[in-house]
């Protein structure tokens, strides 16, 4: 669904290159939740540009269901990590869940439902003639999550979105994202630097190096499909695979190989 | 009970508000009177006199003939420069390569005082309305387009992307994104250039005119009709202040977002 082949992005300055990403290579299913955790500076934004047809790579390609991305694909949404710079302020929750749907060019009633059917599923049908201002931080980001599923995407992609909300916010947005996941059945690439994060949510955890980026491994998430914050993260292989990601995150820092490469 | 003391309380927040409103102006006017009626000058006219010739003098034909073709000249000018001003504004600001192109000239053309523009003018248009027009537009139109481009250039890079990953170009990006997220700036231009609209208005028909606010004003004072120039005096600030209560009506609607950004902000 989505594959990522070789892409290597440079930046080019007036007397030097910085290499971000230096050869990114992996590949997520149909219908697969994958993580991609790294140290920070680790080119986790700069990968999700290119993902998204943003930014251009300077080689390597990007495919969403076989088509090459050259702009931003028609049936890939967006949840950014700063939520409240994301939203149209002068845009009511419904407005601007609305609007990329306006662009679709669909009927009022097939826009209707679909807005209704999203601010329902992240819980803030009640508030769709709120602002966002009026809402608090981690609302906020559920409306940016609305907009992202009433789009109607094949893949979603989250670049950190809960990195700037409490810890318990945080928790319940990490459910409502693997529920939505399962409900609408889409294929989904969250970017994050929290380990624990990382586990919880994917059933694949992918850890880049540290800048110039490559993939240093590519972790199964082995732990039952119904997840839960307390009993989950209490679990005994929830902690084994933690620790594993988060040696393989001391490696990358450390800037050694890794050591089972693309072990599963 | 407790519906005697609210309306108590309302009455009186009421009354502390009229107070803050009317206890300067009055202080003034009483002064004015006083300095007036104790001053043996000829040019000095009481507030009384003034009321009861402004009357006189503006609610007749006067009205039809000076007032609202004076007022008509100062809103075509504004409508045109903030219609100017904002266009050519966005181009700018889209555009770092025009942008690099057209500041020097921009920076020399602000610069030179509209007045200073009427006898070219006069001689390029002629004495007629257009010249009027085009001098509260050349004026005008400077802190519209230069607030426009600041504005446009500081459209948040997150909400850009955004725009590009869900599709939205076209006329729906200029209008909801680039002309909503520049509009505290625009607002902002446009209540600098209604100020400048009036004194434009008011100069523009000083020179060679037959009728209008600003000629007839002048005429006043020429003729010695000392409580008529007064009167009109005062009628020009009765206008500013209307047309910048109505702007404050109409911004605090447009922007209302904004305000409650950062209000919320603040509550942070």
């Amino acid at each position: 669904m989505l594959d990522v082949n070789g892409v290597q992005k440079i930046y080019r300055g007036k007397d030097r290159e910085v290499e971000a990403v230096r050869d990114l290579t992996f590949r997520l299913e149909e219908g697969e939740l994958a993580c991609l955790v790294g140290p920070s500076g680790c080119g986790k934004t700069t990968l999700l540009k290119c993902i998204a047809g943003l930014l251009k790579p300077t080689s390597g390609s990007v495919e969403v269901a076989g088509k090459a991305v050259t702009g931003p694909p028609r049936d890939m949404s967006v949840v950014f990590q700063e939520y409240g710079r994301s939203l149209f302020s002068w845009l009511t929750v419904q407005g601007n869940v609305e609007l990329p749907l306006k662009e679709k060019k669909l009927s009022k009633e097939r826009r209707r439902t679909l807005v209704t059917e999203a601010l329902e599923a992240v819980g803030l049908a009640d508030s769709a003639r709120s602002y966002p201002w009026q809402l608090s931080g981690g609302m906020q980001q559920r409306v940016a999550i609305a907009r992202a599923i009433a789009y109607e995407p094949r893949v979603l992609l989250m670049d950190e979105p809960f990195a700037a909300v409490d810890a318990q916010t945080r928790a319940d947005l990490e459910d409502l994202i693997r529920g939505l996941w399962q409900r609408f059945s889409m294929t989904v690439l969250f970017i994050t630097h929290d380990i624990d994060e990382a586990v919880y949510l994917g059933q694949r955890v992918l850890v880049l190096s540290s800048s110039p980026t490559v993939v240093q491994d590519d972790v199964a998430v082995d732990l039952p499909a119904e997840r839960d914050q307390l009993t989950t993260r209490s679990d005994q292989r929830f902690t084994e695979l933690r620790a594993r990601v988060y040696s393989e995150i001391q490696n990358a820092k450390n800037g050694q190989a890794a050591s089972a490469p693309a072990a599963t | 009970m407790t519906l005697v003391i609210r309306t108590v309380r309302i009455t009186r927040r009421g009354a502390v508000r009229l107070t803050q409103l009317f206890l300067l102006p009055v202080l003034l006017i009483l002064l004015w009177w006083w300095y007036s009626s104790a001053s043996a000058s000829y040019y000095m006219t009481t507030p009384g006199e003034i009321a009861a010739t402004f009357v006189e003098v503006w609610f007749s034909e006067r009205f039809f003939v000076d007032v609202l073709p004076s007022v008509g000249l100062l809103l075509t000018g504004y409508a045109l420069a903030a219609v100017l001003g904002t266009t050519l504004g966005v181009v700018l600001g889209l555009s770092s390569r025009m942008r690099a192109t057209a500041e020097p000239v921009l920076e020399f053309f602000r610069a030179i005082p509209p007045p200073v523009l009427v006898p070219l003018l006069m001689l390029l248009v002629g004495v007629n309305t257009p010249m009027k027009v085009a001098l509260i537009v050349s004026g005008c139109i400077w802190p519209i387009l230069l607030n426009t481009i600041e504005g446009v250039r500081s459209v948040d890079p997150v909400l850009a992307d955004t725009c590009r990953c869900y599709g939205v170009r076209g006329r729906r990006w200029l209008t909801t994104l680039v002309l909503r997220s520049a509009s505290p700036q625009i607002m902002a231009g446009l209540r600098q250039a209604l100020a400048i609209a009036i004194i434009l208005m008011v100069i523009s028909e000083m020179f060679a005119t037959t009728s209008g606010l600003g000629f007839s004003i002048v005429q006043f004072q020429r003729s010695f009709a000392i409580p008529e120039m007064w009167s009109g005096i005062v009628l020009l600030g009765l206008i500013g202040v209307t047309l910048s209560t109505l702007f404050v009506q109409v911004e605090r609607r447009v922007l209302r977002w904004y305000d409650g950004v950062r209000a919320a902000a603040r509550d942070e």
